[in-house]
């Protein structure tokens, strides 16, 4: 009941996001058509503005957008007028989740050996130095970390290729530069969590009954240690999918990140308030799933 | 020997100054904003824009000569229009954390007050009052300071060409205005919750009532009585509320939306550093430099908010 009921309160949700973002879009100086054929004559930009609808009051404009997305239709690019929004989403949506997917995979098969076996090290130089490798990528972030790995895996060592995206080879450096920082926090979450549940009685227990210490880890221990990262790892994948838009832009990776950049310095109302509304239903149902997901797992939580 | 007591702060205070690897960090942090302010006083021109000796600046030349490796005259090396790099770091990192720390200013007076007069109030006005904030928390935040920022930023450069044109001075200030209002805008959401859920159990505590009695108003209460019990976690939050903001920050400017050159923060650094990346030269020092000043700053006060949330909540020695 209680999640029928937010998913209900989505709509409302997004209708506010919506007019903010269309709000702010337009509030803007300048318009889509400025910076084109300078000495453009003023009947040009006129019929310009009359064909988008742009002489319209705002509220009529809005209606008309919201009238336009019942039907599938998010409106033509105003930046590039021979494509609709929903072409330029449909081109770059995938190329995004695949690498917000891969970053996530790289995140958690990084995050969590690192933190399960400096757990196991506790107090030796292993556990130190993996401590302060993950706290270090915690803290070198993304903006600095990609060119470096830039300059000197690409164009240094010319392991792999500097930018663009194709081969799985092109996604290699992009994955490491969007996903070590969460591989940081998910070890940082794995070694808490193992070391908490390593002074529980039953790996007491487990141990007296004269289990190796491999044993009593990975079967007893990290099943319970593994929780906390369970539900990190559903805001994260929400910010992985939605937040690469540092890595885009330094990678040129045909994203959805560098359209909603783009969109916003060039003025293109109407890429803009879809890739906002694309985002904020991405973030929302994540969450909405995230939550539901923990209830499942976890008997004890009760959202009613 | 007179009996000493001490207020849980005042404890909290002493175990923090105990902590060695906390009070490490203070003093980098000290250290980089001690260098921050100071070397500007060293390097008279301050946003140095000299060429190498016996070298004129032609932009259309084929020439790196601007870049100056980090040696000798030029300890970090120049940038791109032959600037030295260590004056613009620190100008990029005083601009950095005067963000970070006013935005977190921001994010701390809107979320206490709210938070605040939430729990405090209780019934339909802490119902309304927690709505927003959770209206405002499924927001797509980062998309929402983009917008504002941009929409801001705009405004201003009209501004600035405008008819009745502003200073230049004028502008940079309503531009940090922007930037400042816009995070800390976005970042006081948790503090808010945290504070509403504090004050919320300590509303009806019986030292609370007892003040009550006595005939206390609502706002001394809340200053006298409450708000120094939430104290404690309200410093653990901002301390991980400044480095948030400083990395939304370099963030923003890096995308070209925030910091607008030629001032320069951190972040816009590190782009223009990014923006100089061949394949024939490598010009390291021009991302390694900021980035490593910028980590630094996230690490020492990462690690000053573990050292701060460990002496106010001590969970016994693990």
């Amino acid at each position: 009941m209680y999640f029928v009921k937010r998913l209900f309160f989505l709509v409302p949700l997004l209708l506010v996001i919506s007019f903010l973002a269309f709000a702010l879009v337009r509030a803007v100086p300048g318009g889509p058509f400025d910076r084109e054929r300078k000495p453009a004559s003023p009947e040009i930009e006129r019929n310009l503005r009359a064909k988008y609808h742009l002489d319209e009051p705002l509220l009529q404009q809005y209606f008309r957008y919201l009238a336009g997305i019942l039907h599938g239709d998010f409106g033509p690019s105003l930046k590039y007028r021979n494509h609709s929004v929903s072409d330029i989403i449909g081109q770059g949506l995938p190329v995004s989740l695949t690498l917000g997917a891969a970053a996530f995979c790289f995140a958690l098969g990084a995050g969590i050996p690192l933190g399960f076996f400096t757990a196991a090290r506790r107090g030796r130089w292993q556990d130190y130095a993996g401590s302060l490798a993950a706290l270090l990528v915690i803290c070198v972030p993304g903006l600095v970390i990609g060119p470096i790995l830039i300059m000197f895996f690409a164009i240094k060592l010319r392991w792999f290729p500097v930018a663009l995206w194709g081969s799985p080879w092109h996604a290699i450096l992009p994955v490491l530069t969007l996903g070590l920082y969460f591989s940081g926090r998910i070890a940082r979450l794995m070694r808490e969590g193992m070391l908490a549940t390593m002074q529980a009685e039953f790996i007491t227990a487990a141990r007296a009954k004269g289990l190796g210490q491999f044993a009593v880890l990975a079967k007893h221990a990290f099943p319970i240690a593994v929780l906390p990262v369970l539900s990190y790892s559903g805001p994260m994948l929400a910010d992985l999918l939605t937040g690469s838009f540092i890595v885009e832009n330094l990678f040129q990776i045909p994203g959805i990140g560098v359209f909603m950049v783009n969109s916003l310095l060039d003025r293109d109302y109407t890429m803009g308030v879809g890739l906002v509304l694309l985002y904020a239903v991405l973030l929302l149902t994540l969450n909405l799933a995230v939550d539901f997901a923990y209830t499942v797992l976890d008997p004890r939580v009760n959202y009613e | 020997m007179k009996q000493m007591s001490f207020s849980p702060n005042q404890r909290a205070w002493r175990r923090f100054r105990r902590n060695g690897v906390g009070m490490a960090c203070c003093f980098v942090l000290g250290f980089i904003v001690a260098a921050i302010l100071i070397w500007p006083l060293f390097s008279r021109p301050q946003i140095a824009p000299h060429l190498p000796p016996g070298m004129t600046h032609a932009p259309n030349a084929v020439s790196d000569a601007q870049f100056q490796p980090p040696g000798g005259q030029y300890w970090l090396g120049t940038d791109v229009h032959g600037r030295d790099l260590l004056s613009r770091i620190c100008n990029g990192a005083r601009i950095s954390l005067l963000v970070g720390i006013v935005g977190t200013a921001v994010s701390l007076f809107i979320g206490v007050l709210w938070g605040a007069i939430a729990g405090y109030c209780g019934g339909r006005c802490d119902a309304v009052l927690m709505r927003c904030v959770d209206v405002l928390y499924s927001m797509p935040s980062i998309i929402f300071v983009m917008l504002l920022i941009t929409t801001l930023n705009a405004w201003l450069a009209k501004w600035q060409t405008g008819p009745e044109r502003l200073s230049d001075a004028a502008v940079q200030w309503l531009q940090f205005t922007a930037l400042f209002g816009g995070l800390g805008a976005v970042s006081w959401l948790p503090m808010a919750r945290i504070v509403r859920g504090q004050v919320l159990s300590l509303r009806h505590r019986a030292f609370v009532d007892a003040s009550r009695v006595l005939g206390a108003g609502h706002w001394r209460i809340l200053r006298r009585h409450i708000l120094p019990n939430v104290y404690g976690v309200i410093i653990v939050y901002l301390t991980m509320t400044v480095p948030s903001i400083i990395l939304y920050e370099s963030f923003l400017s890096w995308l070209g939306l925030g910091i607008q050159p030629p001032q320069a923060s951190l972040g816009s650094l590190i782009a223009s550093g990014s923006e100089q990346i061949n394949s024939i030269r490598v010009y390291w020092w021009l991302i390694v430099f900021p980035g490593a000043v910028l980590a630094l700053t996230l690490l020492a006060l990462n690690f000053i908010g573990d050292a701060l949330r460990d002496a106010w909540e001590p969970r016994g020695e693990l």
